[in-house]
């Protein structure tokens, strides 16, 4: 019911927003004092509650970047669960300044919705999930014909699924829920056969259910699923915030800057740490952008580099203990690649 | 009446401003003027919004594929139809639920309602645990029960209960031998068609020699020897073309024959035994709304108990029942679209599905809004014929 009360408020939002639209996103977010935050609803490593009601995850994470780019401070920032179905009307109707929830970048979406996607802040592609003590001798997606799959309503997940098992011409039975945890549930209870959503999403789940030694997922990776933020577009001031907050955290990681040694940073005699951090005299880098020149300074303090990030929530330092992989700085053979600060 | 009067009294003073009929016409016309500004204003903004959003609109999406399948389907659809057929797989299921609910939710709201008021001690009772259970639970989670209690609980596939006639229970769903018609099987049809025809015509025959003369007539053996005898009949003669396509175990599922998976059945399930309890209450009340001196006549007449109900107290009763009988069947139609929490793409699924797709939401939530008014006002003028032709005729 929510995602019709959020089509239809975004609706009547639209309808009644008449000429109110004039300020721009940065003033409305300075204005409020907190930056509104699109994420999920709760996906171990992306968006998650952990034990103490603290959002953890690359996704939220990302929102406390901007926000300590825009005030300093990466507390400053406020959580909006959205479901997949929810999560685009809620950005076009102006509920939250930022969506960042694993989403894919389509074209689609850059265009028809009326949202730019900022970056791509993890690579992922989509996976299968099985449970391998019910259904052993299956290890290939290939011998998935005749499966009943789980799949959550409104992602590109859905078409890809649809695409492949078609392409290969496999017959398949679609169960389909709104929200990831009735998917989560329905599997768990065997509804299904098989899971079918971004790999890394796949490690995430397996966490949470209820013997997830059993589980395994299958090498196949059926499609891209550049994962990354969105903003509205028509605002170029804070798309361009956004964007370079994420290319920020790339510069960081390949400047060896991080969490711990930012201060240190500061006195740096590397003309482009100097920069990057704000440190050259009469710089009007961060002030060009709409943001204070030590911007990169807080961002790193609230949340670390890129490489941090990852590590910390989905990396060799969490529960998921996800590769670099692609994710990897272009400089050791990934593909994230920032374009220069100056 | 009155204000005339005072009219007539007091002249007009000249003015026309203080005449009643011109203030009322004034003032509907002002409402009106401010009404359709209001709309236009909102839909103008919308659409000026749309534009500067950079949003697409319009309903051209309609016709474009929609590359999402989609798990029950009564009509030919796959991920290559369009968004538009999409939706009209969602209609069309949600009509399937509505109507399977409604029909199951009347006969046991009918049997309850009545039970409440049986003289058997026990009966009365169940009745009444019935009706307080169903009726202060909110119907999602009604579904859920049936979901994740009861149908969930159910066997996996491997482990199936057999039922008779080759039919198997699991927990994903209900699997029953699909009837495959071979040549010659219109005749069945057919018969059955003839059978029911012939079985009205008896009924209004013996119903016609009855006012006539007061001689009854075994109607209900009849028709059902007619509505079940002729197309046996005619099966035996057309050479037994009808075969079954039994469920059989594949690696997954159980594949072949028919199949309802959970997400129907527990919605459906969900819906009668929740609308049931309301339309029990409803009957009761008709039931006792008919004076008592009527059952109690019939009784001096020498009608036995079950004739009382079924020919002097239910007729009377149903005028009660049927002005809010619509109302629940339309809560029930609407209820229909908490099918999005267990995964029955119902209208509001699909269309919901739709809707992130495309991000059309204006659009979409337009489309839900129109067909959803368009069912409930199609049942209630049904509903209203029913209750024309049962009001009491006054002579």
């Amino acid at each position: 019911m929510k995602h019709i009360a959020i089509g239809i408020l975004g609706a009547g939002a639209l309808g009644l927003m008449a000429s109110a639209a004039s300020a721009t996103t940065l003033d409305d977010v300075k204005a409020k004092g907190f930056l509104q935050c699109g994420t999920n609803t709760g996906l171990a490593g992306f968006a998650a509650p952990d034990d103490k009601g603290e959002w953890k995850g690359i996704d939220v994470d990302f929102c406390r970047a901007v926000a300590a780019a825009v005030f300093g401070d990466g507390t400053k920032v406020k959580f909006t669960p959205l479901s997949a179905k929810e999560r685009f009307t809620a950005l076009q109707s102006g509920e939250v300044d930022i969506l960042s929830r694993n989403t894919t970048w389509t074209i689609n979406r850059d265009t028809a919705l009326g949202l730019n996607f900022v970056g791509v802040t993890y690579y992922d592609g989509q996976g299968f999930m099985i449970n391998a003590k019910k259904l052993p001798g299956v290890n290939s997606a290939l011998q998935l014909s005749g499966a009943a799959v789980c799949v959550q309503s409104g992602t590109t997940t859905e078409l890809n699924l649809a695409d492949y098992f078609k392409a290969n011409k496999m017959e398949y039975n679609p169960v389909v829920f709104e929200k990831l945890e009735e998917v989560n549930a329905a599997y768990d209870a065997g509804r299904c056969d098989v899971y079918t959503t971004d790999q890394s999403g796949l490690y995430g789940i397996r966490l949470t259910l209820s013997s997830p030694a059993d589980h395994v997922v299958l090498p196949e990776i059926i499609s891209k699923e550049p994962l990354g933020p969105a903003v509205r577009q028509g605002d170029d001031q804070w798309y361009h915030i956004v964007k370079w907050t994420y290319f920020a955290l790339l510069q960081a990681e390949e400047l060896g800057i991080t969490q711990a040694n930012v201060e240190e940073m500061k006195t740096s005699d590397n003309p482009e740490i100097k920069r990057v951090l704000g440190q050259e005299a009469e710089t009007k880098i961060g002030t060009d952008l709409g943001v204070s020149n030590d911007w990169v300074v807080n961002i790193v303090k609230a949340v670390g580099n890129y490489g941090e990030m990852f590590e910390r929530n989905v990396g060799t330092g969490s529960p998921l203990k996800i590769a670099r992989g692609i994710n990897a700085l272009w400089t050791k053979g990934g593909l994230q690649y920032a374009p220069p600060i100056r | 009446m009155a204000s005339q009067e005072v009219l007539r009294e007091e002249p007009s003073r000249g003015s026309f401003i203080n005449d009643p009929k011109v203030r009322g016409y004034v003032f509907q016309v002002v409402v009106v003027i401010l009404l359709v500004a209001g709309v236009w204003w909102v839909v103008d903004n919308v659409i000026e919004n749309l534009q500067r959003l950079h949003i697409s609109s319009g309903f051209g999406y309609l016709k474009s594929r929609a590359g999402f399948d989609i798990s029950v389907s009564a009509i030919p659809y796959t991920s290559d139809s369009t968004y538009g057929r999409a939706i009209l797989v969602g209609l069309i299921n949600t009509l399937i639920v509505a109507v399977a609910g409604i029909i199951t939710a009347t006969i046991i709201g009918f049997i309850v309602g009545i039970g409440r008021l049986s003289r058997n001690w026990l009966i009365r009772k169940i009745c009444m645990v019935y009706v307080e259970i169903f009726r202060n639970i909110p119907p999602l989670l009604v579904i859920f029960f049936w979901y994740s209690g009861v149908l969930a609980v159910l066997p996996v596939v491997r482990e199936s209960i057999g039922l008779p006639f080759g039919s198997f229970l699991n927990q994903r769903g209900f699997y029953l031998p699909r009837a495959i018609w071979g040549d010659g099987s219109w005749l069945i049809f057919v018969a059955l068609l003839v059978g029911i025809a012939m079985a009205w015509f008896v009924a209004r025959t013996a119903r016609q020699r009855q006012m006539a003369t007061g001689q009854q007539f075994p109607v209900f053996w009849t028709s059902l020897a007619l509505i079940v005898g002729l197309p046996v009949l005619a099966y035996a003669l057309s050479g037994f073309p009808l075969t079954f396509d039994f469920p059989k175990q594949s690696t997954f599922n159980l594949t072949g024959g028919f199949h309802i998976g959970p997400e129907f059945l527990s919605l459906y399930l969900a819906l009668s035994c929740y609308t049931a309890s309301f339309i029990a209450e409803i009957v009761r009340a008709g039931i006792l709304g008919v004076s008592k001196g009527q059952s109690e006549a019939a009784g001096a007449l020498g009608l036995r108990p079950g004739s009382i109900l079924r020919l002097v107290v239910v007729p009377q009763a149903m005028r009660i029942v049927i002005p809010p009988l619509t109302s629940q069947y339309l809560n029930l139609t609407k209820n229909s679209s908490l099918a999005i929490a267990i995964a029955y793409p119902d209208l509001t699924a699909t269309a919901g599905t739709v809707l992130n797709q495309t991000g059309q939401a204006v659009e979409n939530v337009l489309i839900m809004m129109l067909v959803y008014l368009i069912i409930s006002l199609l049942t209630s003028a049904v509903m209203n014929v029913v209750n024309a032709r049962m009001a009491l005729v006054e002579r």
